[in-house]
């Protein structure tokens, strides 16, 4: 069976007739089929290979869930009592997941239910935004799959007691998992939440995930968004998150790349009101044959708006690195304030990193910078430590943990930044 | 401790050194002078191990080791020790981190076990007081941001932890008002044992009134050509390198 013959057969199996997200599930299978997955000659994905993931390997569909105690296990250490949210092989488990706030602050349902009940209006006119700005059939196909997506909203002026993370399960023991997990958030005026995502491949196989998150920020709300790839080389992943800003509010994301095959992250910010403020920050530590590729949007659609944009890599082995930025200022954003950087370290003599700045400015008074630099760790600096004792390999990890912590700083759950500040020493592999 | 024998070293094309003899005893303290591009850096540099120098010939032995055949780190944990010129700043590196790594590699190089918390915090704090460095400085990444002086302390506080058989400053003084000379001095003085050695390399005779040297060595055009006492570095002040510059021409005629 065909690729395209096993996704069309997965679709007919997984559609649902009675929920408000049909229409939207069936012009998503249109699109999909109209557009086929991204080729290399697509200028979006000039350097990111996904076509031959899609074998006539593939696994889909919910099947066998995992036992609650491997779940558990794979908590984020210090996050064990979080509102956790579980994902496996790409559909929402509500038996699975636990909810700790408070009703009145946090709501978790499935997508399919919030498509009929209050949120319905929410839901449509919100899911699938990110698919304006991904004309590419690899968006489109996860939303002909969003029926087993989740649905969450944090409730007008509340904080959360404790962080929701977002778990994704991806069972590789019978094969190739191919899993198309769907998130849709909804964060009201005054709200805050911090969302974190982390990713398990659970067996020995190769997994595939295709995912799409979209959030909207009301008016003064905070947004603390960390996504971590830790799956295994095994791994491969596309996934798109999308912040829209509704009205002035505050958002932040961090990306830690820390293994894969092939990883290919969008993130957009979207500013759609006068004074939003977004941050995004990124590391891609990378060995073996990874390739990690970062796309990101700022779309500056009215004044006043700030952001700022860190990504930083260290590529080693074969590994390749690549970041596109792009930064729109319509011509109403005026007095935009846009800052990007990008910064690349290689250590393999077979690395590479690829990096673009895309700046599209249409008004005329506005501050904007980018910079973007792919080096060598610094030979003085090297001498330095090393004329005082320290050897080669621990002057190495002490120069690059120092790279890398400028955006582990940026973590603000303490719980979190922690647990990646280990895995970060671990690969480093600092050692007296 | 250190022996020199007729060391040639170039950079790309550029020979720098031409054959430097040199040998240094414990408990003393040598000092090279020389006009600017006569090698005295080249020459620390090339002690230490940086890699932009080839050796072309000669020897170097410390302790009995051929020096030449050590890595970086190696020269290091053996009990040699460089005070920068121009410290590096890294950023994101604490100072503290820093020298609590150098020193217990060195400790384990040598067989010992690794200070522990309260160990390191006793021997830090004493060390600080020698060279007069503050706490808050040392909680700071690695030199970023230092002013020219507090660089210079911190090499010679680092000095001070790591205890080497030989240290080799180069040009120290440079850029220090005469407070920080007097400081900087003073750690080093206090430093001096019989069973240790230095081998002070600056321009200027200033920093000899405070480090009193028991050789001085003038190098000119990658050579040795005048060695003497604390004198030659006051009849150096006093005359200028011109006159080392005509002499060693008159006699190479």
């Amino acid at each position: 069976m065909d690729v395209k013959t096993f996704l069309q057969d997965t679709f007919a199996a997984s559609s649902t007739e009675h929920s408000g997200l049909s229409a939207f599930q069936q012009d998503s299978w249109t699109n999909f089929s109209n557009w086929g997955l991204p080729a290399l000659k697509h200028e979006e994905w000039r350097y990111t290979r996904i076509r031959n993931l899609f074998t006539d390997k593939l696994i889909a569909g919910q099947d066998q869930l995992p036992a609650k105690e491997i779940i558990t296990k794979h908590f984020l250490p210090g996050l064990e009592n979080a509102n956790s949210i579980i994902f496996v092989n790409g559909y929402f488990v509500p038996e699975l997941s636990n909810i700790q706030d408070d009703e009145s602050s946090l709501i978790v349902k499935s997508l399919q239910a919030a498509s009929t009940d209050e949120d319905a209006a929410f839901v449509k006119e919100n899911l699938g935004h990110s698919a304006r700005y991904h004309t590419d059939g690899i968006n489109a196909l996860n939303g002909a799959f969003a029926a087993g997506g989740v649905y969450l909203r944090v409730n007008k002026g509340k904080s959360l007691t404790t962080p929701v993370a977002i778990y994704h399960f991806s069972d590789s023991s019978n094969g190739l998992r191919f899993s198309q997990p769907r998130v849709l958030a909804n964060i009201e005026a005054g709200a805050q939440a911090t969302i974190i995502e982390h990713y398990i491949n659970l067996g020995s196989g190769d997994t595939l995930t295709n995912e799409v998150l979209e959030v909207c920020t009301a008016q003064d709300a905070m947004l603390y968004y960390i996504k971590i790839q830790d799956e295994g080389n095994a791994s491969s992943h596309t996934g798109t998150t999308h912040i829209r800003q509704l009205a002035k509010s505050l958002t932040h994301a961090v990306t830690i790349t820390l293994s894969g095959k092939v990883v290919r992250n969008n993130l957009n910010m979207v500013m759609e009101a006068e004074h939003g403020e977004s941050h995004m920050y990124g590391l891609y530590l990378l060995d073996d044959e990874t390739l990690a590729d970062n796309h990101t949007i700022v779309d500056n659609a009215m004044p006043h708006c700030y952001s700022n944009e860190l990504y930083k890599g260290i590529m080693d082995g074969h590994s390749t690195g690549v970041f596109n930025g792009k930064i729109f200022v319509r011509k109403d954003a005026q007095k935009t304030n846009a800052y990007q950087s990008n910064k690349n370290i290689l250590i393999g003599s077979n690395s590479s990193a690829n990096t673009k700045p895309q700046l599209e400015i249409f008004a005329d008074d506005v501050k904007c910078s980018h910079g973007c630099t792919i080096g060598k760790l610094d030979e003085d600096a090297l001498f330095y430590l090393r004329a005082r004792g320290i050897s080669v390999e621990n002057a190495q990890a002490l120069l690059l943990h120092a790279f890398a912590m400028d955006i582990l700083d940026q973590i603000k759950d303490e719980n979190v930044r922690t647990f990646a500040n280990l895995l970060i020493s671990k690969r480093l592999s600092f050692t007296i | 401790m250190l022996k020199i024998e007729n060391l040639q070293a170039r950079i790309e094309e550029k020979e720098i050194l031409k054959g430097i003899n040199l040998e240094i005893k414990p408990g003393e303290v040598h000092a090279i002078m020389g006009p600017n591009g006569s090698g005295k850096s080249t020459l620390a540099s090339v002690l230490a191990g940086r890699a932009d120098y080839e050796v072309t010939g000669g020897s170097v032995d410390f302790q009995g080791k051929d020096l030449l055949e050590l890595s970086p780190e190696d020269r290091a944990k053996e009990g040699l020790f460089l005070a920068f010129q121009y410290p590096v700043e890294i950023p994101g590196v604490s100072t503290t981190n820093f020298i609590k790594t150098a020193v217990n590699e060195k400790r384990k190089y040598q067989g010992l076990d690794p200070l522990d918390a309260a160990q390191f915090l006793r021997t830090m704090k004493e060390k600080m007081k020698l060279v007069q460095i503050d706490q808050s400085l040392l909680s700071r990444s690695l030199n970023e941001g230092f002013s020219g002086g507090e660089k210079k302390r911190n090499e010679i506080f680092q000095m001070a932890m790591l205890e080497p058989k030989l240290a080799i400053l180069d040009e120290t003084d440079s850029g220090l008002d005469i407070d920080a000379l007097r400081i900087v001095a003073n750690g080093v003085n206090e430093l001096r044992s019989s069973n240790n050695a230095f081998l002070v390399v600056t321009h200027y005779q200033r920093l000899l009134d405070y480090i009193v040297p028991d050789f001085v060595h003038v190098l000119y055009n990658g050579r040795i050509v005048r060695s003497g006492t604390k004198e030659l570095a006051l009849e150096l002040e006093e005359k200028g390198y011109d006159f080392i510059k005509a002499e060693v021409e008159k006699e190479t005629v």
